[in-house]
């Protein structure tokens, strides 16, 4: 064990979380702030402009909705983005900035690119430099990755506000919280990411295609384009749809460890911050802890797991005279799919980081992970994308596994259960367990139709059981909306991009939809005081109770796929 | 009814506005601000030769298949280090197209170096994520020192200075790993760059 | 209580012969629709039979997909068992349930009424019991007859003592007509007679609503009740669609692998119903059941379940300060002479006093008297002496023996006498009594002739356990409020001494129903005893309203539960079924749920060993081979549920201690303990099977 996680390893992952650490409190703080309609360092600037939005679109950013209100209105605004973006997408060999003059997108890839960009799951089958004008990746998914996780951001708030409320109806404005998500935390926040990254070297232009000769006198056309812009918020908009094709493998979008590392702290600074968002506004901020300490125990010894396996190496490979090893002048381990400057251990943080959040950015190929390496991202997504989660998504549905693991607790101290002092009962139980177990649902019928039809088994890329964990892999990042791939799968087909387009939606929007449900029953409940038989739910048991509960949940659900996809692959790789 | 178009209306003009502020503006204000402080950075710190012209991306690897320049990772865009179509491998590690790679890579390596006994850096024989991975470990590079010197008819010191001098470590000794920019390298062996 | 329904056997009073006939009466579809769970069990029982029959028929059939007969048939039999198993849990459950309420309402105290038919002809009047007495029924009522039912006098007059209602000792006037002609069941008619009609029907139709409760058929699902369902169905749900998308899953494998057989429908029929939450499913309905039963062993009825739920949830404790918390009646507590008066004479002197006052208070001076000094038991008749009653004139009551005139009464009024006969009341005692008085208790003076011997302090006793109960209460996050008529003064110092968390002095009706609006308003759960009419309104309020029996009608129609025993600490016992019930369902739920691990170790290499061998390392239980492991999953899975309907009958076992404490050993003892267990579990049936040659 000693040997596949070296001391530099161990120091590179605990800079990691430090920094995380650091950040926590001031940022989350600071959304708590925005969403609580207070004044911030920001608000001179940004004030003026969400005033003349709300103006030019006679918006009452005071009028409180009702969820069904609430849901509409997000819905409304989610088609809205659909539209344009496939609009733009369909035409954008019409629109401007578009100097390789890129044809307009199928509309089957149109659709899914669409989809794939409103529900915050930013899956590829599009490959950016070889498809995208600059337009098209501004004006649609620059935007979007804002929009898509500002939505998130206002559904969390929203559900956070049914918890506080006491017999109201009222869960805030929709439009209100999504123009504070975008203008005060995520426009901000990016733009000082993408000058940190445009400093390390991320490239920001709007120049053709670099034509140059090699040293050896081949022909090479370098792709150009607004990256750095766009990759901050794909990073810290939990989004991860690349510029480029390989996403942040590319040297371009993630140029150095420097920038690596920028990108893999924006991956969590949002959803990790939003804990103490969280404990802030429901005025108890070891319930936050709590959460946190719940992800942070699920997500680090997985991120460890994936470390050595990744850094054991392909057994296959040692047949032949091959150096595995690390050492002071080589990372060593599987580098298959790796970039040299990441090496093995900032390949699987990644790995682990993008996948425990629903960012789905890679920069190293999941694909060619050795298959235990490779069974981290998957189950990270299995968990229902609630181990940090996207930006807003990763801890509404964390708070319906916690009134899962609250109603489960409750019954056995022999009380009704209640979380923040609101009762849990059959309409609460209804809506967390929609929220929890459609996603899984969709995975599973998604991945049968694969299996079972031509047009499935096509894209199929891998032999034997990998070649099942691709199928499996698609389905499990789609459907929970993370968008990273086992990308050898070739789902850039009418087949793949409907079906996986459907399981994004659903996805998205089966769970936003329970959760506004939640807000609005939360929020038409009494409080009731806590008294010595109410369970605690910030204590180290019930976090330990919470992980159990995430746990068997996703391993219950998916221990015969995992053991026919991963499991397999590994035992046939050990054999070798 | 009225008032679900109303709102789709809404959504449509917030839709827009949001366009033109984050998919407009911002990135705008993003070009500006690092055309000022990182312009280099900003267009693909290219790599320039004493007369001017662009020699690459410092960045991105170019293809080296000559036994006097130093070798990158396997490549596995369509033609190798496509930057136009970046694409890594996606292969199984129980794939046997991986092992028929490898083993061509180390067929080519071993038809410069007969010390059959030394283990093959493992970056050597496999695909970059990108395929268009600029560097490899200072191990894969300090492997091919004797080829190259060989090729070149100069000795394997000059050969390793210059690969040192390539060499980029850990930053703050702790990010990332240490690694060799194989077009520098080449460039430099060729003399266009210092 | 009825010792004959006490009973320490599980099975006591259920007809275990009934129960199996039940079980199997209850394989009809339609029955087994009820529960979701158990329903998806049944199809796959349809389903593995269809097969098994397929397979007689032609034993290569395509059905079997290979299998060998006799694996499809033994697994087929456990599926039926399975469900034969919950139903008997059920079944069991209801037994016992219906048993103690029959003997409940055997064992009730059987007034007989005199029945007639006509107001006017009360001298026909016929025998029957009180139970069969129906709204609109005439009965005559005479001197020294119960009152048999709650009911409004048409005819006559009579004087009636309700202090087995209202607590009052003096009998109060019923009459016909105006707004005394109100009886309550229970009292008793003193002289006189009456003829009532009937206004209600017993109380037996709680019992009735009790045994409806105990019968599943009729029983209604309570609200956690179907949440559980909700989350159990849902998961249900997931499994079966999990073991669907596995047949999919293991032709393409088949296929891409290019060896063994593509997994087969019993296997997947059994991997399903191993996964599916069966134990706490099947079990559902018995703890349900089993939790009423429970309550009626408790000689407690309840019209709903949701209300035994709701107990579990009480926050706040409504107890009346009479009969809870202290016992009935005022009690002698210590003897406070006059100056030169010694203790031992004030006591003897206010023994003498006493010895033929019935009252408690009369008897407890005795009794304190004696225990104090050691005085010998004196026969009242051998003294010869002449008692003064009390009369509410003079308030004072006494004794002339000997001569000598003993009085005991309020101080004013004794005071009154003593100076009368040219005595004077000395300084220290006018403190004393006047303290006794501040410290909430009632000073007694008492006098011989013209001498002020003493004071005897009565106070209200706090009954000795009921602190310690009241401290059980907190530590389960319980507030215990006392009420009382007291002032406020007395009512402090009882309830600092009880330990009551809060009081309200001074208690009317609108005073109790104000205070529970306010903590319901907060978000209690406000529970309450009450037995008296004017504690209906009160009663209706609560969340939970335990009506005592010997209460009025209109108090027992207000509350959702009637204690048989008229005991009022009878609702912290009710507290703890309620918590009980829902105990038991999360502990059964954790450990089916965490069941499941093992049962996936046991299948999954079992039936993809063809495909893959190398799943084999997965059977880290060391297995025979994939029929006997299979087979040993179900056969496990349907045992567990058998080996658990004790545990669902008795509850899990409750302790007071708080909400973290329950939960670690809950946890550690269902959570683990279901992920531990089943992996012994199997291994031995494995072995066992092995052992027969079965596998």
């Amino acid at each position: 064990m000693a040997h596949l996680l070296t001391m530099n390893g161990l120091l590179q992952l605990v800079a990691y979380f430090l920094i995380l650490a650091i950040f926590y409190i001031p940022i989350g703080n600071y959304m708590a702030n925005v969403f609580s309609g207070k004044n911030t360092v920001l608000s001179p600037i940004f004030k003026p402009i969400e005033k003349s939005i709300y103006n030019l679109l006679s918006i009452n950013p005071e009028k409180g909705m009702n969820w069904r209100e609430y849901a509409i209105t997000l819905l409304a605004f989610s088609f809205a983005g659909f539209v344009l973006l496939y609009l733009i997408l369909l035409f954008q060999g019409l629109l401007p900035f578009n100097p390789q003059k890129f044809a307009g997108l199928s509309p089957h890839l149109a659709f899914n690119t669409a989809v794939s960009f409103i529900t915050n799951t930013n899956w590829q089958s599009y490959g950016g430099e070889s498809t995208l004008s600059y337009f098209s990746q501004m004006a649609g998914l620059c935007t979007q990755n804002f929009v898509s996780a500002a939505v998130g951001l206002s559904v969390l708030i929203a559900l956070i506000r049914g918890l506080r409320g006491v017999e109201t109806s009222d869960i805030g404005n929709f439009w209100a919280d999504v123009t504070r998500a975008n203008l005060y935390i995520l426009l901000p926040l990016s733009l000082i990411v993408a000058i940190l990254l445009g400093l390390s070297g991320v490239i920001q232009n709007f120049q053709n295609y670099l034509e140059i000769t090699t040293l050896e006198g081949a022909k090479q056309t370098i792709a150009m384009g607004p990256v750095a812009s766009q990759e901050a918020i794909k990073m810290l908009g939990t989004n991860g749809g690349g510029f480029f094709n390989v996403n942040s493998a590319h040297p371009f979008e993630n140029p150095t460890p420097i920038s690596n590392f920028i990108e893999v702290v924006s991956i969590l600074l949002i959803p990790v911050a939003l804990c103490q968002t969280y404990g802030v506004m429901v005025n108890d901020k070891k319930q936050g802890l709590a959460i946190i300490a719940a992800m942070v125990l699920i997500f680090a010894p997985l991120l460890i797991f994936c470390v050595t396996q990744e850094q054991a190496g392909n057994h296959v490979l040692t047949t032949l005279n091959i150096d595995q090893s690390v050492n002071s002048l080589q990372a060593g381990g599987n580098m298959e799919g790796k970039e040299t400057r990441f090496g093995i251990v900032n390949s699987a943080l990644w790995a682990s980081a993008t996948t425990a959040a629903s960012n789905g950015s890679v920069n190293a190929m999941h694909d060619s992970f050795t298959p235990l390496g490779g069974l981290v991202p998957m189950v990270l997504m299995m968990f229902g994308e609630v181990v940090f989660g996207g930006v807003g998504s990763g801890l509404y549905g964390m708070l319906h596994f916690v009134i899962m693991t609250v109603f489960i607790a409750g019954l056995m101290v022999g009380r009704t259960p209640e979380y923040l002092g609101k009762k849990i009962q059959s309409y609460e139980m209804k809506m967390a367990s929609l929220a929890v177990l459609v996603p899984s649902l969709f995975v599973l019928i998604g991945v049968s139709i694969a299996l079972m039809t031509k047009a499935g088994q096509a894209g199929i890329f891998n032999n034997g059981a990998q070649g099942f964990s691709e199928v499996l892999y698609a389905f499990t990042s789609a459907a929970n909306n993370n968008g990273s791939a086992f990308a050898g799968l070739g789902a850039n087909s009418p087949f793949y991009n409907t079906l996986l387009g459907v399981c994004m939606l659903a996805g998205r929007y089966w769970i936003i939809i329970p959760t506004l449900a939640l807000a609005g029953s939360l929020a038409g409940k009494k409080h009731i005081p806590i008294s010595a038989g109410t369970l605690p739910t910030h204590t180290p048991l019930f976090v330990g109770i919470l992980i159990g509960v995430i746990i068997l949940v996703g391993v219950l659900t998916y221990a015969p796929s995992l053991a026919l996809g991963p499991v397999v692959e590994h035992l046939h790789m050990i054999k070798e | 009814m009225n008032n679900i178009a109303k709102t789709t209306l809404k959504s449509f003009g917030l839709m827009l506005i949001f366009t033109a502020i984050l998919g407009g503006i911002y990135p705008t204000i993003t070009s500006l601000l690092l055309e000022g402080f990182a312009k280099p950075q900003s267009i693909g710190s290219l790599i320039k030769a004493k007369d001017g012209s662009i020699l690459g991306s410092s960045l991105i690897g170019q293809n080296f298949e000559e036994p006097k320049y130093l070798w990158g990772r396997l490549s596995a865009t369509s033609t190798p280090y496509d930057a136009a179509a970046s694409s890594g491998s996606n292969l199984g590690v129980n794939n046997p197209v991986l092992l028929e790679n490898a083993k061509a890579r180390i067929q080519n390596l071993k038809k410069y170096k007969n010390d059959e006994s030394a283990k093959i850096p493992v970056d050597l024989v496999t695909a970059s994520g990108s395929g268009l991975d600029p560097e490899i470990s200072p191990s894969a590079a300090y492997y091919q020192i004797p080829r190259i010197a060989k090729a070149r008819g100069i000795d394997e010191a000059s050969v390793k200075a210059i690969i040192d001098k390539s060499t980029k470590k850990r930053t703050l000794n702790l990010l990332g790993e240490s690694r060799v920019n194989v077009l520098k390298v080449n460039l430099r062996l060729d003399g266009k760059i210092d | 209580m009825n010792e004959g329904i006490k009973s320490n056997s599980l099975f006591d009073g259920a007809d275990i012969k009934e129960a199996i006939m039940l079980s199997l009466k209850r394989l009809a579809p339609q029955y087994q629709l009820r529960n979701p769970v158990m329903f998806l069990v049944f199809v796959g029982s349809v389903v593995t039979t269809l097969i098994f029959i397929a397979m007689l028929l032609d034993k290569n059939s395509i059905a079997g997909g290979g299998e060998p007969i006799w694996f499809v048939g033994a697994v087929t039999f456990w599926l039926w068992f399975t469900l034969i198993f919950a139903n008997f849990a059920e079944a069991i459950a209801e037994g016992r349930g219906k048993a103690q309420a029959g003997s409940l309402k055997a064992a009730r105290r059987d007034v007989s009424a005199k029945k007639i038919n006509h107001p006017d002809e009360f001298e026909n009047f016929t025998m029957v019991s009180a139970n069969t007495l129906r709204k609109g029924d005439l009965v005559l009522i005479e001197a020294g007859d119960f009152v048999p039912s709650d009911g409004q006098v048409i005819q006559g007059i009579a004087s009636v003592d309700e202090s087995a209602v209202t607590g009052e000792s003096a009998p109060v006037i019923r009459e016909s007509g105006g707004d005394r002609d109100a009886l309550t069941g229970g009292t008793r008619v003193l002289s006189d007679w009456v003829v009532m009609k009937v206004t209600s029907d017993p109380g037996e139709s709680f019992l009735d609503k009790m045994i409806g409760l105990v019968e599943s058929a009729k029983r209604q699902k309570t609200p956690n009740e179907i949440a559980l369902s909700i989350l159990l169905a849902m998961l249900s749900i997931v499994f079966l669609l999990v073991c669907i998308t596995l047949l999919p899953f293991s032709l393409f494998s088949v296929e891409k692998a290019g060896a063994g057989s593509v997994i087969t429908i019993t296997v997947l029929v059994a991997l399903m119903v191993c996964l599916i939450p069966t134990t706490i499913g099947g079990l559902l309905s018995a703890i349900g059941i089993s939790g009423m039963q429970r309550l009626i062993k408790a000689n407690v009825i309840a019209t709903s379940g949701r209300a035994v739920e709701a107990a579990g949830d009480v926050n706040v404790l409504l107890l009346d300060k009479t009969g809870t918390i202290t016992f009935g009646n005022r009690q002698a507590a210590a003897f406070y002479p006059a100056p030169n008066v010694s203790d031992q004479m004030l006591a003897s002197a206010a023994r003498l006093a006493s010895i033929a006052d019935e009252t408690p208070e009369g008897r407890s001076i005795v009794v304190l008297a004696q225990k104090l000094f050691n005085l010998s038991p004196i026969d009242v008749k051998s003294l010869n002496a002449t008692f003064i009653p009390f009369s509410a004139e003079q308030r004072i009551s006494g004794i002339v023996i000997n001569d000598r005139h003993i009085m005991k009464g309020a101080g004013d009024a004794i005071a009154k006498v003593v100076t009368i006969k040219g005595g004077n009341v000395p300084e220290a005692i006018t403190k004393k009594i006047e303290e006794i008085a501040r410290q909430g208790g009632t000073p007694l003076c008492v006098a011989e002739e013209d001498a002020i011997l003493g004071v005897v302090h009565l106070k209200d006793i706090v009954k000795p356990d009921i602190k310690a109960r009241l401290a059980d209460l907190r530590k389960m996050g319980i507030k215990s409020v006392m009420i009382t008529g007291d002032n406020p003064l007395t009512a402090a110092a009882i309830a600092s001494e009880a330990g009551v968390d809060d009081f309200i002095a001074e208690a009317t009706p609108e005073t109790k129903l104000k205070y529970i609006r306010k903590m319901q308003e907060g978000g209690e759960l406000v529970a309450m005893v009450g037995d008296g009419t004017n504690d209906a309104p009160a009663l209706a309020q609560s969340d939970v309203a335990v009506a005592m029996n010997s209460g009025t009608q209109a108090a027992k129609e207000a509350g959702n539960m009637v204690d048989l025993d008229s005991d009022p600490t009878k609702l912290i016992e009710i507290v703890e079924i309620g918590k009980q019930l829902l105990m038991t369902r999360g502990a059964l739920t954790t450990f089916s749920i965490s069941n499941d691990l093992a049962k996936y170790f046991a299948i999954i290499p079992a039936a993809f060993a063809t495909t893959y061998p190398a799943l084999n390392s997965l059977n880290i239980m060391g297995l025979t081979s994939p029929q006997s492991a299979i087979l040993s999953a179900v056969i496990f899975n349907a045992l567990i549920i058998i080996a658990l309907v004790p545990l669902a009958l008795k509850g899990v076992k409750y302790r007071a201690e708080s909400a973290s404490n329950m939960l670690r050993r809950n946890v550690f003892i269902y959570g683990l303990g279901g992920i531990i267990v089943p992996f012994i579990g199997i291994k031995i049936i494995d072995i066992l099977l092995t052992s027969v040659g079965l596998a």
